[in-house]
């Protein structure tokens, strides 16, 4: 196949290497327009996780000429999250960035690891609470916390908390989430909202990024990592699935304004378009 | 052919010549999660793949 823009072969989504860099760094540009992600005076905290996610957040944000700086959390993990902070580290020593690390066991006396002996609450809880404690508790001197969440991430979670009837956490989802503003909260971002995970490590990759496949040895036991699977099956057999998901949570959150009511010209019954589906079938039987 | 599967870890060796989709059916690997890597570059599921070369699977998710 070849790529959309010349004559060189796609290598994904119908795009040459060039191109396909080319149409994902304009698709996370118009994506912190058209949601104003972020300013170039404002500084911006990337939460880092050494993956390729928020690697690639950091190094696009710092490309196009935001004021960055790179904060990682150690919660603890044995033999994982080690490995993922000795890439990050050498990234950011390579491409100048700050980076600061602070650890749960500094900080509440006790590494993950040690937490989870102690507690039957599932792990991705118990990190998920600390961390976001962490990452807001040291951003307090930036503008925005951005995050490495992609499409995927976003999908899943909007699955996630259907299912499990969590309409109050649901509705805070978004590019820019949260819906309470409080001067104790550093307001965060998702550049990546619009990118799919497999575009992300594309990018990555052709970029040159060492990133190697890390995954958290906790993830087995996580509720996301079944609707991840159920997701992915469902997308390979239905392709948009993701997409589709995410469009119609924006527009349930912001408001469809195209929605209009008219009536059918044929029937006079209440209709979207001039034809009411009833009236539009009824004449495409007719010409069989 | 020696594929090398990321996420497993391992590396096999396969009878196998066809496009890059295929290899991925016949090891029952969702094309959605992966990315498929011939001799260093990465190429998209048409791409034909000979018993001689080199093929690293990449894992698209990943945790934490």
């Amino acid at each position: 196949m070849k790529c959309l823009r010349c004559k060189n072969s796609a290598v994904i989504s119908g795009f040459c290497k060039n191109h396909f860099c080319s149409y994902f760094e304009t698709k996370v540009k118009t994506t912190i327009k058209k949601y104003n992600l972020a300013l170039k005076t404002e500084k911006i905290a990337v939460a880092c996780s050494g993956g390729k996610d928020s690697t690639v957040v950091l190094y696009l944000l710092k490309k196009f000429g935001f004021d960055v700086c790179a904060i990682a959390i150690d919660e603890g993990i044995f033999n994982y999250r080690n490995k993922t902070l000795t890439e990050l580290k050498k990234f950011c020593r390579d491409n100048k960035i700050n980076l600061d690390i602070f650890s749960f066991k500094k900080e509440f006396g006790y590494s993950l690891d040690r937490m989870l002996e102690k507690t039957k609450t599932k792990p991705c809880t118990v990190c998920g609470i600390f961390r976001r404690y962490l990452l807001n508790k040291h951003s307090s001197k930036f503008n925005k916390i951005a995050t490495g969440h992609n499409m995927d991430d976003e999908a899943q979670s909007i699955l996630m908390n259907l299912f499990l009837n969590n309409s109050e956490i649901l509705v805070k989802l978004g590019p820019r989430p949260g819906i309470v503003q409080d001067e104790g909260f550093v307001p965060r971002i998702k550049p990546l909202y619009f990118c799919t995970e497999k575009e992300v490590l594309a990018y990555s990759f052709l970029s040159g990024m060492k990133i190697g496949f890390n995954e958290c040895p906790h993830i087995g036991k996580s509720y996301r990592h079944v609707v991840r699977d159920c997701l992915n099956d469902y997308e390979s057999r239905h392709s948009g699935t993701k997409k589709n998901i995410i469009d119609n949570f924006l527009k349930m959150k912001f408001g469809n304004k195209s929605e209009k009511m008219n009536h059918c010209t044929k029937c006079k019954m209440p209709s979207r378009s001039e034809l009411c589906s009833a009236c539009l079938m009824l004449s495409q039987l007719k010409k069989c | 052919m020696k594929v090398f599967i990321e996420k497993d870890k391992k590396e096999i060796e396969i009878n196998f010549c066809g496009s890059a989709g295929s290899l991925l059916k016949k090891l029952k690997i969702n094309h959605i999660s992966v990315l498929v890597v011939k001799e260093s570059e990465l190429v998209s599921e048409d791409a034909k793949l000979g018993n001689n070369d080199k093929i690293k699977i990449l894992s698209v998710v990943s945790g934490g």
